[in-house]
């Protein structure tokens, strides 16, 4: 009797969309590191705020005077920028692991892998979610003009959510298979902190400018970063993160479908 | 409709060594047509599984038995859906209850109530299914009040009772079972098995895994024995 097995990517794509739809699963996991991690502190989640605040108000008075810029636009900038870096740099960084830390779970019951996924980029927005009060106390005090293009802002979040999903699957397969792999993305993100606009400003560059756009992460970065801070819709900018979005998946799905059944096994 | 077919299903294990988890050994494998790196692409590969081919069908309670390191337990995970076959087929018809451990997902740090929930989830329950198993599993547990605590600071017997509570209250069409799941002292150990018991005359098809020879014969109807990953026999009884 010959029946039609399912194909390596309608596997993948069935873990994608259960996993992603599993919404009783991740949420309650990845809050429950969170509750975990600061279950006897005082402060709990917003010892993050505090010390995301507390950076901002030591290094924004700093660079801003290396930098020769006045406070007033530097440290909305700075603020914005140091955070939405937290967030990304955290989501590449824990992307390395989602697999190699979810062993007991993945060894002993059958969940969608991209559960694990989930419960990462869940656990990072809520931690981004306490930093956001950084973020709004900087802007109240000093208002950039805002525009219309605030409303940019969630949409621009949610596109980075969906990326890290990608991000998470492909990243994690591959570290669970090549452990030297974390090491690797945990320097080259030290770098990749220098050398994308974070604590400067892309202007800077000059005539030289060009070059930040072989940079993925300035997409993410400035289409997050230029609604909160009043600047201009980018259709250069948001079109390479759609591209970005539409080639990470591609990859993501065909890599994901042949070595999705490895990854107990390597683990 | 519950059944479990297993056509040659085979599980090796890649073994790797430092040397072929490094990804400049699979560079330099790739650049140098393993010139440069004899040894690291000799992966060892470890047969826990070879060939095994049944089908169980409602009523069965196929007790499997086999020593340490045998296949047992990579069997019973086969059948969880954790590992997909390396070769081979398997099809698992129903709704499956993994009792391989009972505390996976819960975490100590969390209160007993927020423990519940998490098991239950984990186990595939939705909140509203959660919520009216609470008074039982209180009152089943006879944890009570610890139920508002951190788990911390259950006694190893308190926390093993709450994560059998919470994995029994399950129903299942399939249920997997790596030793036979015994808890607490004597007077709670009598109520558990007459709860285990009952979950497990409700199961449709029951897979039990021990060395235990007398305790397969009394529980199981069907018995399959490995031996080095390999079926030596499936006999009804």
């Amino acid at each position: 009797m010959e029946r039609i097995r399912p194909s390596n990517l309608s596997l993948a794509l069935q873990d994608l969309t259960s996993g992603v739809g599993s919404i009783y699963i991740w949420p309650m996991l990845g809050w429950l590191e969170i509750k975990q991690r600061y279950r006897r502190s005082v402060l709990g989640p917003f010892w993050l705020t505090l010390s995301s605040g507390v950076m901002v108000a030591a290094m924004g008075p700093l660079y801003g005077r290396l930098f020769n810029l006045d406070l007033p636009t530097y440290l909305p900038f700075l603020a914005v920028s140091l955070i939405l870096w937290a967030l990304i740099g955290g989501l590449i960084a824990e992307s390395c692991q989602v697999f190699i830390a979810a062993e007991g779970f993945i060894k002993q019951i059958k969940l969608p892998y991209t559960v694990h996924v989930m419960r990462v980029i869940w656990r990072n927005m809520i931690i981004f979610g306490h930093n956001l009060i950084v973020i709004a106390v900087v802007l109240l005090v000093f208002p950039p003009s805002w525009s219309w293009h605030l409303l940019l802002f969630p949409l621009a979040i949610f596109l980075l959510a969906v990326n890290a999903i990608w991000m998470g699957l492909l990243l994690g397969l591959v570290c669970a298979r090549f452990r030297d792999i974390p090491p690797i993305v945990t320097s080259l993100l030290q770098v990749a902190f220098f050398l994308t606009p974070v604590m400067w400003r892309p202007e800077m560059l000059g005539r030289h400018q060009w070059a930040l756009l072989w940079n993925p992460l300035y997409y993410f970065l400035e289409i997050v970063r230029a609604p909160l801070l009043g600047q201009g819709f980018s259709p250069s900018l948001w079109g390479g993160v759609v591209l970005i979005t539409v080639v990470g998946f591609a990859v993501t799905i065909l890599l994901f479908g042949r070595f999705r059944a490895r990854i107990p096994y390597w683990v | 409709m519950a059944s479990i077919v297993a056509r040659n299903v085979m599980v090796e294990f890649p073994i790797y060594g430092t040397k072929s988890r490094s990804m400049k050994n699979a560079f330099m494998r790739a650049a140098t047509g393993g010139l440069l790196t004899t040894g690291a692409d000799e992966r060892v590969v470890v047969r826990a599984l070879r060939d095994i081919s049944f089908r169980f069908d409602v009523g069965d309670r196929v007790g499997i038995i086999g020593h340490n390191g045998s296949g047992k337990s990579t069997l019973l995970r086969v059948l969880a859906g954790a590992y997909e076959p390396t070769g081979g087929e398997i099809d698992v018809a129903g709704k499956v209850a993994s009792m391989l451990s009972i505390t996976l997902g819960m975490d100590f740090e969390a209160t007993g109530y927020e423990n519940i929930y998490l098991r239950a989830t984990v186990m595939g329950m939705r909140p509203f299914e959660i919520e009216p198993l609470l008074g039982e599993i209180r009152e089943f547990s006879e944890l009570g009040d610890y139920l508002d605590m951190p788990v911390r600071t259950y006694s190893s017997g308190m926390a093993m009772r709450l994560a059998f509570a919470v994995s029994t209250s399950v129903s299942a069409d399939i249920i997997l079972m790596d030793e036979w799941l015994n808890v607490g002292d004597p007077s709670f150990s009598a109520k558990a098995q007459a709860r285990l018991t009952d979950l497990l005359d409700r199961a449709k098809i029951l897979v039990f895994a021990s060395n235990d020879e007398g305790m397969i014969r009394k529980n199981c109807n069907r018995i399959l024995r490995l031996d080095h990953g390999e079926m030596t026999s499936l006999e009804n009884i």
